[in-house]
């Protein structure tokens, strides 16, 4: 596949890690902020081949992991509904609630589909007037133009049975959060390649500046990962601290501006609640007054109280990158794929999943 | 004989009804018309024509029996339908287990309002595959239920057949260094449903690889006998849950090489789109085989000479240690573990 077995080239990420081996003289910490990485850097086996002095740091970027624990909990009690059809990406399913997941309700009849996009809800919206369509909205930048243009769509064709759950989070601010909490140890960071194709990094410099940290924008497979590193590395052997683009066969500094429009349209940023992190000032995306309409938060009267975490899980440590998951006391024992405690264990993404498969491993390699 | 073609020989008689009622399953009027005229005439043999309750069968020697139940949806699809694949997924079952199939049962469960040509089109598709595999559906049944308590129809077939004289198929003959061979390239079926069922469309087709695998196992047994431990087909759970099965069963480590792995270019890209590994995607018309190192490569060039298994490779082999567990290589030299799948893939959100 053109673009994709250049970046899977063995022989050339071997170079690329030799030369890694090479520049770096001390310890480093470098966070790579979206689960899509951590997925590739576990799946390709990277983490089990760099040098012991690079330690790659989980960030917070598996929406799945962030998304409030009282929203999944009103998404299955949407879904519950009688006249209502719950649509959702694939991997919010099995996302533990604080009473059983959304797979659990479709198999006690709640009708929960699983979507590839918002566009699909819209239409699913159109061939059931009779019925209310709910698009469970998470994640980061790169899903919110879809689920923006959802609304527009909607709107358009005057439906009045669509509307979202919308939890969307957002880089930047979370990146500050990291670097102001004092438990946090980061030397550098891998920001989110598709995040940037939409955003673009104009965002970055300020950041990059403010906490002297270096920031490489780095794509997913294994050698955009090895260079991405590589490229922070270098910084840090240098001692400088900017935002360099290693992804640049998709992201152009000033993003996509097509789909910032759309999102500028029927968002407006606002505080959010991450799941194991707390509230981060101005870290989300909310609809807009005129798009209030749309909002499956305050279309429905939704009563249900706010359910505290699991005492034991220590997700919110893992996704700052203060813990690694082996460190919790859950982890591998009562916490594990087959029953997660915490969000981080249910998606392949989450850097628990990632290190419970990862665990297996080294175990069984050395 | 291409099975359009097949189709085109066996029109459908006229019935007075075009939909499927609850009254074609109450045993009356209708159910012997639709079968008379239709599921019997059909599938006519010498032991389904008896219409007794039950089939009687000469079998002598040790015989393999397998049962599976089929509740795809859709039930077309592209490269083949639910009639194809019940006949398939049970002669193949029996084929694994190194025998000969010879006879099939064939019950249907439909719901209420299936077009009575969709049904035809089934039973036709079932007397193509079943003739193609060379075995003979002699005993059945139907039912109707409600309309809502089904998804159009349902199928469960049994299967028997004679064990191959020469098949030494047992887990326990798998031994360090065994070669771990697939049949052809993996995860086409799973990718070819998921595309109609959630409306996907690709550039290129992917079509269903479902086929009847006897006559492939039967040449490699005729000609490697016992030097064949094991054949298995990956269906649900793909090659992952597999082989994962296999190692626990076996108590000992399975290691495969990522880039040895058999996947068509449009069914690598529908995965990387979807977000879905082509390791735990379904399979129909695929099987496994450990065998000895020293006939690895012949099984292999005996299996490209035939179509349904031209892409043919050695994937893997079985280690002593790693009891238990499946590793893949990839080709930075890093490994990683294949875990057993814990539910259905679930495509990530970006």
């Amino acid at each position: 596949m053109k673009h994709l077995t250049e970046y899977r080239n063995p022989e050339l990420a071997k170079k690329v890690l030799k030369e890694i081996e090479k520049t770096a003289t001390r310890n480093w910490k470098i966070m790579e902020i979206c689960g899509g990485q951590t997925h590739s850097l576990v799946k390709n086996g990277i983490l089990s081949v760099l040098p012991e002095n690079i330690e790659m740091l989980h960030g917070p970027g598996c929406p799945v992991c962030v998304t409030p624990l009282h929203l999944i909990d009103k998404a299955i009690y949407l879904a519950k509904e009688k006249d209502v059809i719950l649509c959702s990406f694939g991997d919010m399913l099995r996302v533990p609630g604080s009473t059983g997941s959304l797979l659990e309700a479709k198999a006690k009849g709640a009708d929960v589909r699983i979507l590839y996009s918002p566009l699909e809800a819209v239409q699913i919206a159109r061939q059931n007037p009779d019925k209310e369509v709910v698009f469970f909205a998470v994640g980061f930048e790169t899903t919110a133009p879809a689920n923006a243009l959802s609304i527009i769509h909607a709107q358009k064709l005057g439906l009045k049975n669509y509307s979202i759950l919308n939890s969307h989070v957002l880089v930047p601010p979370a990146i500050k959060a990291l670097m102001e909490d004092p438990l946090a140890e980061i030397d550098a960071f891998l920001a989110a390649g598709h995040v940037c194709s939409i955003m673009g990094y104009t965002q970055y410099h300020e950041l990059a500046e403010k906490y002297k940290i270096p920031i490489v924008v780095t794509g997913f497979e294994p050698l955009d990962l090895l260079q991405g590193i590589l490229a922070a590395v270098k910084q840090l052997e240098n001692g400088t601290h900017f935002v360099e683009n290693q992804y640049k066969r998709i992201v152009k500094e000033e993003g996509n501006l097509e789909a910032q429009n759309i999102i500028e349209k029927v968002y407006e940023t606002g505080n959010q609640e991450w799941r194991g992190i707390g509230t981060i000032p101005e870290s989300g995306w909310h609809l807009k007054k005129e798009f209030e309409g749309f909002d499956a938060n305050k279309k429905f009267n939704i009563n249900i109280d706010k359910v505290p975490e699991s005492e034991i899980c220590i997700a919110g440590d893992v996704m700052k990158g203060v813990k690694k998951p082996f460190q919790c006391p859950a982890f591998g024992k009562t916490c594990t794929p087959q029953n997660p405690l915490g969000a981080p264990m249910v998606s392949s993404e989450g850097a628990c999943a990632a290190y419970y498969n990862f665990r297996n491993m080294i175990k069984i390699i050395e | 004989m291409n099975k359009s073609l097949f189709k085109l020989q066996c029109p459908a008689p006229k019935f007075d009804f075009d939909i499927i009622t609850l009254a074609h399953g109450s045993g009356g009027l209708l159910t012997n018309q639709l079968l008379e005229t239709g599921v019997f005439e059909l599938l006519n043999n010498e032991y389904l024509d008896k219409h007794h309750d039950g089939a009687f069968l000469e079998l002598n020697g040790k015989i393999a029996f397998s049962t599976d139940s089929f509740v795809i949806s859709p039930i077309e699809f592209p490269g083949g339908d639910i009639g194809e694949l019940a006949v398939n997924g049970t002669v193949n079952d029996v084929a694994m287990c190194g025998a000969i199939p010879r006879y099939l049962s064939l019950s249907f469960i439909i719901e209420e309002g299936l077009e009575i040509s969709k049904f035809w089109d089934i039973i036709v598709s079932i007397k193509y595959a079943a003739e193609k595999s060379d075995v003979k559906v002699v005993t059945g049944d139907t039912k109707v239920v409600d309309k809502g308590k089904g998804d159009k129809i349902y199928i469960n077939t049994t299967g028997i057949g004679i064990m191959h004289p020469k098949a030494g198929i047992d887990i326990s003959n798998i031994k360090r260094g065994d070669k771990i061979i697939v049949s052809n390239s993996i995860a086409t079926h799973g990718i070819a449903i998921l595309s109609v069922r959630e409306g996907l469309q690709f550039e290129t087709q992917i079509e269903s690889d479902t086929t009847n695998l006897n006559h492939l196992t039967k040449e490699l047994l005729d000609k490697f006998g016992d030097k064949i431990h094991l054949f298995r087909d990956p269906t649900r759970g793909g090659v992952a849950a597999t082989l994962n099965e296999i190692a626990g069963e076996m108590h000992k480590g399975i290691i495969l090489q990522d880039q040895q792995i058999p996947v068509l270019p449009q069914v690598k890209a529908a995965c990387e789109i979807l977000g879905l590994d082509p390791l735990y995607t379904a399979n129909e018309g695929v099987f496994m085989c450990f065998v000895e190192p020293g006939i690895a490569n012949e099984v292999v060039n005996t299996l490209r000479q035939h179509e349904e298994s031209k892409n043919a490779a050695v994937i893997g082999e079985v280690i002593d240690d790693k009891k238990g567990k499946v590793l893949i290589t990839n080709p930075m030299g890093g490994k990683r573990v294949v875990n057993m799948p814990v539910g259905e893939q679930l495509p990530r959100i970006c």
